[in-house]
């Protein structure tokens, strides 16, 4: 008879019935016709900010080799239509709500975390301090260790969910402020998020990204990440959440044997609409055929 | 929503930069509108990386037909597929044209590559009885590929092309007002591939009170509604609104579209 898999993991006390959830940028209702969301270990929305906000100017998407830049620059509606309509909208799910968050400033960061963090259908936040299209040419909270520490440890007092900090892998050492987020009381770290990037057509030599630059996501940027989530899990012993450039089941092994508990899948359902899917039934396969019964013994399983 | 392979009946090159796909759409259990679009992968590479958009040239019972403009990585791999090799659709996507029954005669106003989002409608038209009068405007006579196309579904054609200078704005204005619409009433306005003739259009539209939808065009990342790359303002009750061209659109009300 074939043992049951476990694939249950958790980020602090957040429970995930498996490791495979949306990247937060690339995630929303309307992909409810590609795949069933009860499926998946958590849903990430796109990151919400308090007021609404237009976005960058386009184009704001150009294709790179194995990648692609963006500069959606979070097109939000606001937190009042995201409380009042996605929220209840996701809540029809039997699965975990991660509520990505987006803010101009510490305080606004504080004031979103004590709202959303305490809203019955929400149960952790991802603080989106790496966002690379805001202001400040690029420029993200995240980069800081100081403002990392302060502005989790002020949002995790006012919130009664998991806190996850989405670092930024646009700084010279991940692993300072991964501490800096852990000493500040993180539940959890999404290492990482998009890395700034810029393309230019040189018949024009124009940049392809209207707002000059932008994120580069997809499997280009893959081994940045897997080399990251290995540092920060040497430096951290809170679980890691890997995103950036899986596009298969194989590639989300990699993360977690890198030391990631949970990997998000955000560029691969561009490529391919029910890449989420597809890939938890590829890690049970690879479980199966490993004979691996639970899914946490892969993590950090890296042998040096 | 989900993707599936289709057989590709027939990929060849009609003219200098134009080729015409035939796919077979038998799995296909979804009508296909005109104006809708296919999100379509143009390699099993990593580069090309992102689908391609590519709304429907003609919809017939078990296939569908691109027209496509090959211009960059995309569509110059697209144009490498063989007959009976299969490709990766994800469709139809998108919001198509609304083609009033009442309406007796439609005009088109379609640039390059534009032509084949309003060949679809054209052919919809002749189908249930209405008369459409097509203006194609393009770089070179040899562009004007969709002519005999639209001739063949009962459509008046006027080509204007840069090749033989009638293409400016200004003459393709004459020959709305002063020769079209001396011979036809027309009932609706439709348009696609140019900004310059899409203002025209809504001009013309908006000056002699005729309803029309325009077919958007963007950079597209998910083409489901998730990304947010292909958004485009329209203007609605006096409002500036953001609109996600892949899933509110492509098609829009030519009125509300700020161009």
């Amino acid at each position: 008879m074939k043992t049951q898999l476990k694939t249950e993991v958790n980020i602090g006390s957040l429970s995930l019935k498996n490791p495979i959830m949306p990247a937060s940028g690339a995630f929303g209702l309307e992909m409810e016709k590609a795949i069933d969301f009860n499926q998946l270990g958590a849903l990430v929305p796109k990151s919400i900010t308090k007021l609404s906000q237009p976005g960058n100017v386009k184009p704001r998407v150009c294709e790179t080799i194995a990648g692609m830049i963006n500069s959606i620059g979070i097109q939000s509606k606001g937190l009042d239509h995201y409380l009042e309509v996605s929220v209840p909208a996701f809540a029809r799910y039997n699965v975990p709500l991660i509520a990505s968050v987006s803010a101009e400033s510490v305080e606004e960061f504080v004031e979103m975390s004590s709202i959303l963090g305490n809203h019955p259908n929400i149960d952790a936040l991802e603080l989106n301090i790496s966002c690379p299209n805001l202001k400040g040419d690029g420029k993200a909270f995240g980069m800081d260790p100081y403002i990392t520490e302060d502005l989790i440890s002020k949002s995790k007092r006012v919130a009664n969910v998991p806190v996850i900090a989405k670092l930024t892998p646009n700084v010279t050492s991940i692993q300072e402020i991964a501490i800096a987020a852990e000493r500040g009381g993180a539940d959890g770290l999404t290492v990482a998020n998009t890395l700034l990037a810029m393309a230019i057509d040189v018949e024009t030599r124009k940049p392809l990204i209207g707002n000059v630059m932008g994120g580069l996501s997809g499997p280009a940027i893959k081994p940045i990440i897997v080399r990251m989530i290995y540092q920060v899990a040497k430096v951290c012993s809170i679980p890691i959440i890997g995103c950036g450039g899986v596009m298969s089941g194989k590639d989300a092994l990699e993360m977690i044997i890198a030391g990631a508990k949970a990997v998000q899948i955000g560029t691969a359902s561009f490529i391919n609409p029910t890449a989420i899917t597809d890939i938890i039934t590829e890690i049970h396969t690879y479980m199966d055929a490993h004979q691996i019964n639970n899914i946490n013994d892969l993590v950090g399983s890296v042998e040096i | 929503m989900k993707s599936y392979q289709a057989v590709v009946l027939l990929n060849r090159q009609v003219s200098k930069r134009y080729w015409h796909m035939i796919i077979d759409t038998t799995k296909l259990n979804s009508p296909v509108d005109p104006g809708q679009f296919f999100h379509i992968r143009c390699s099993d590479n990593q580069s090309p990386f992102l689908r391609r958009p590519l709304s429907v040239y003609k919809v017939n019972d078990n296939t569908i037909e691109f027209l496509y403009l090959v211009k960059g990585l995309g569509t110059k791999e697209m144009s490498f597929i063989e007959e009976n090799e299969t490709i990766d659709i994800m469709g139809p996507l998108g919001e198509g044209f609304h083609l009033e029954s009442t309406a007796r005669t439609i005009l088109l106003v379609a640039r390059g590559v534009g032509v084949a989002t309003l060949a679809a409608l054209a052919q919809a038209a002749y189908f249930q009885g209405t008369h459409c009068v097509v203006i194609l405007s393009a770089r070179t006579n040899e562009d004007l590929l969709a002519a005999d196309f639209l001739k063949g579904f009962g459509a008046d054609v006027y080509s204007v092309t840069e090749e033989e200078g009638t293409s400016a704005v200004e003459n393709v204005k004459g020959l709305i007002v002063n020769e079209i619409f001396e011979k036809f009433k027309i009932d609706n306005i439709y348009t696609c591939g140019s900004k310059r003739l899409s203002r025209l259009a809504q001009e013309v539209a908006e000056t002699y009170d005729i309803p029309g939808e325009i077919a958007l065009e963007e950079h597209m990342g998910c083409a489901m509604g998730a990304c947010f790359a292909c958004v485009s303002d329209i203007k609605e009750e006096g409002i500036v609104k953001s609109v996600r061209v892949c899933i509110e659109g492509p098609v829009f009300p030519l009125r509300k579209v700020l161009l």
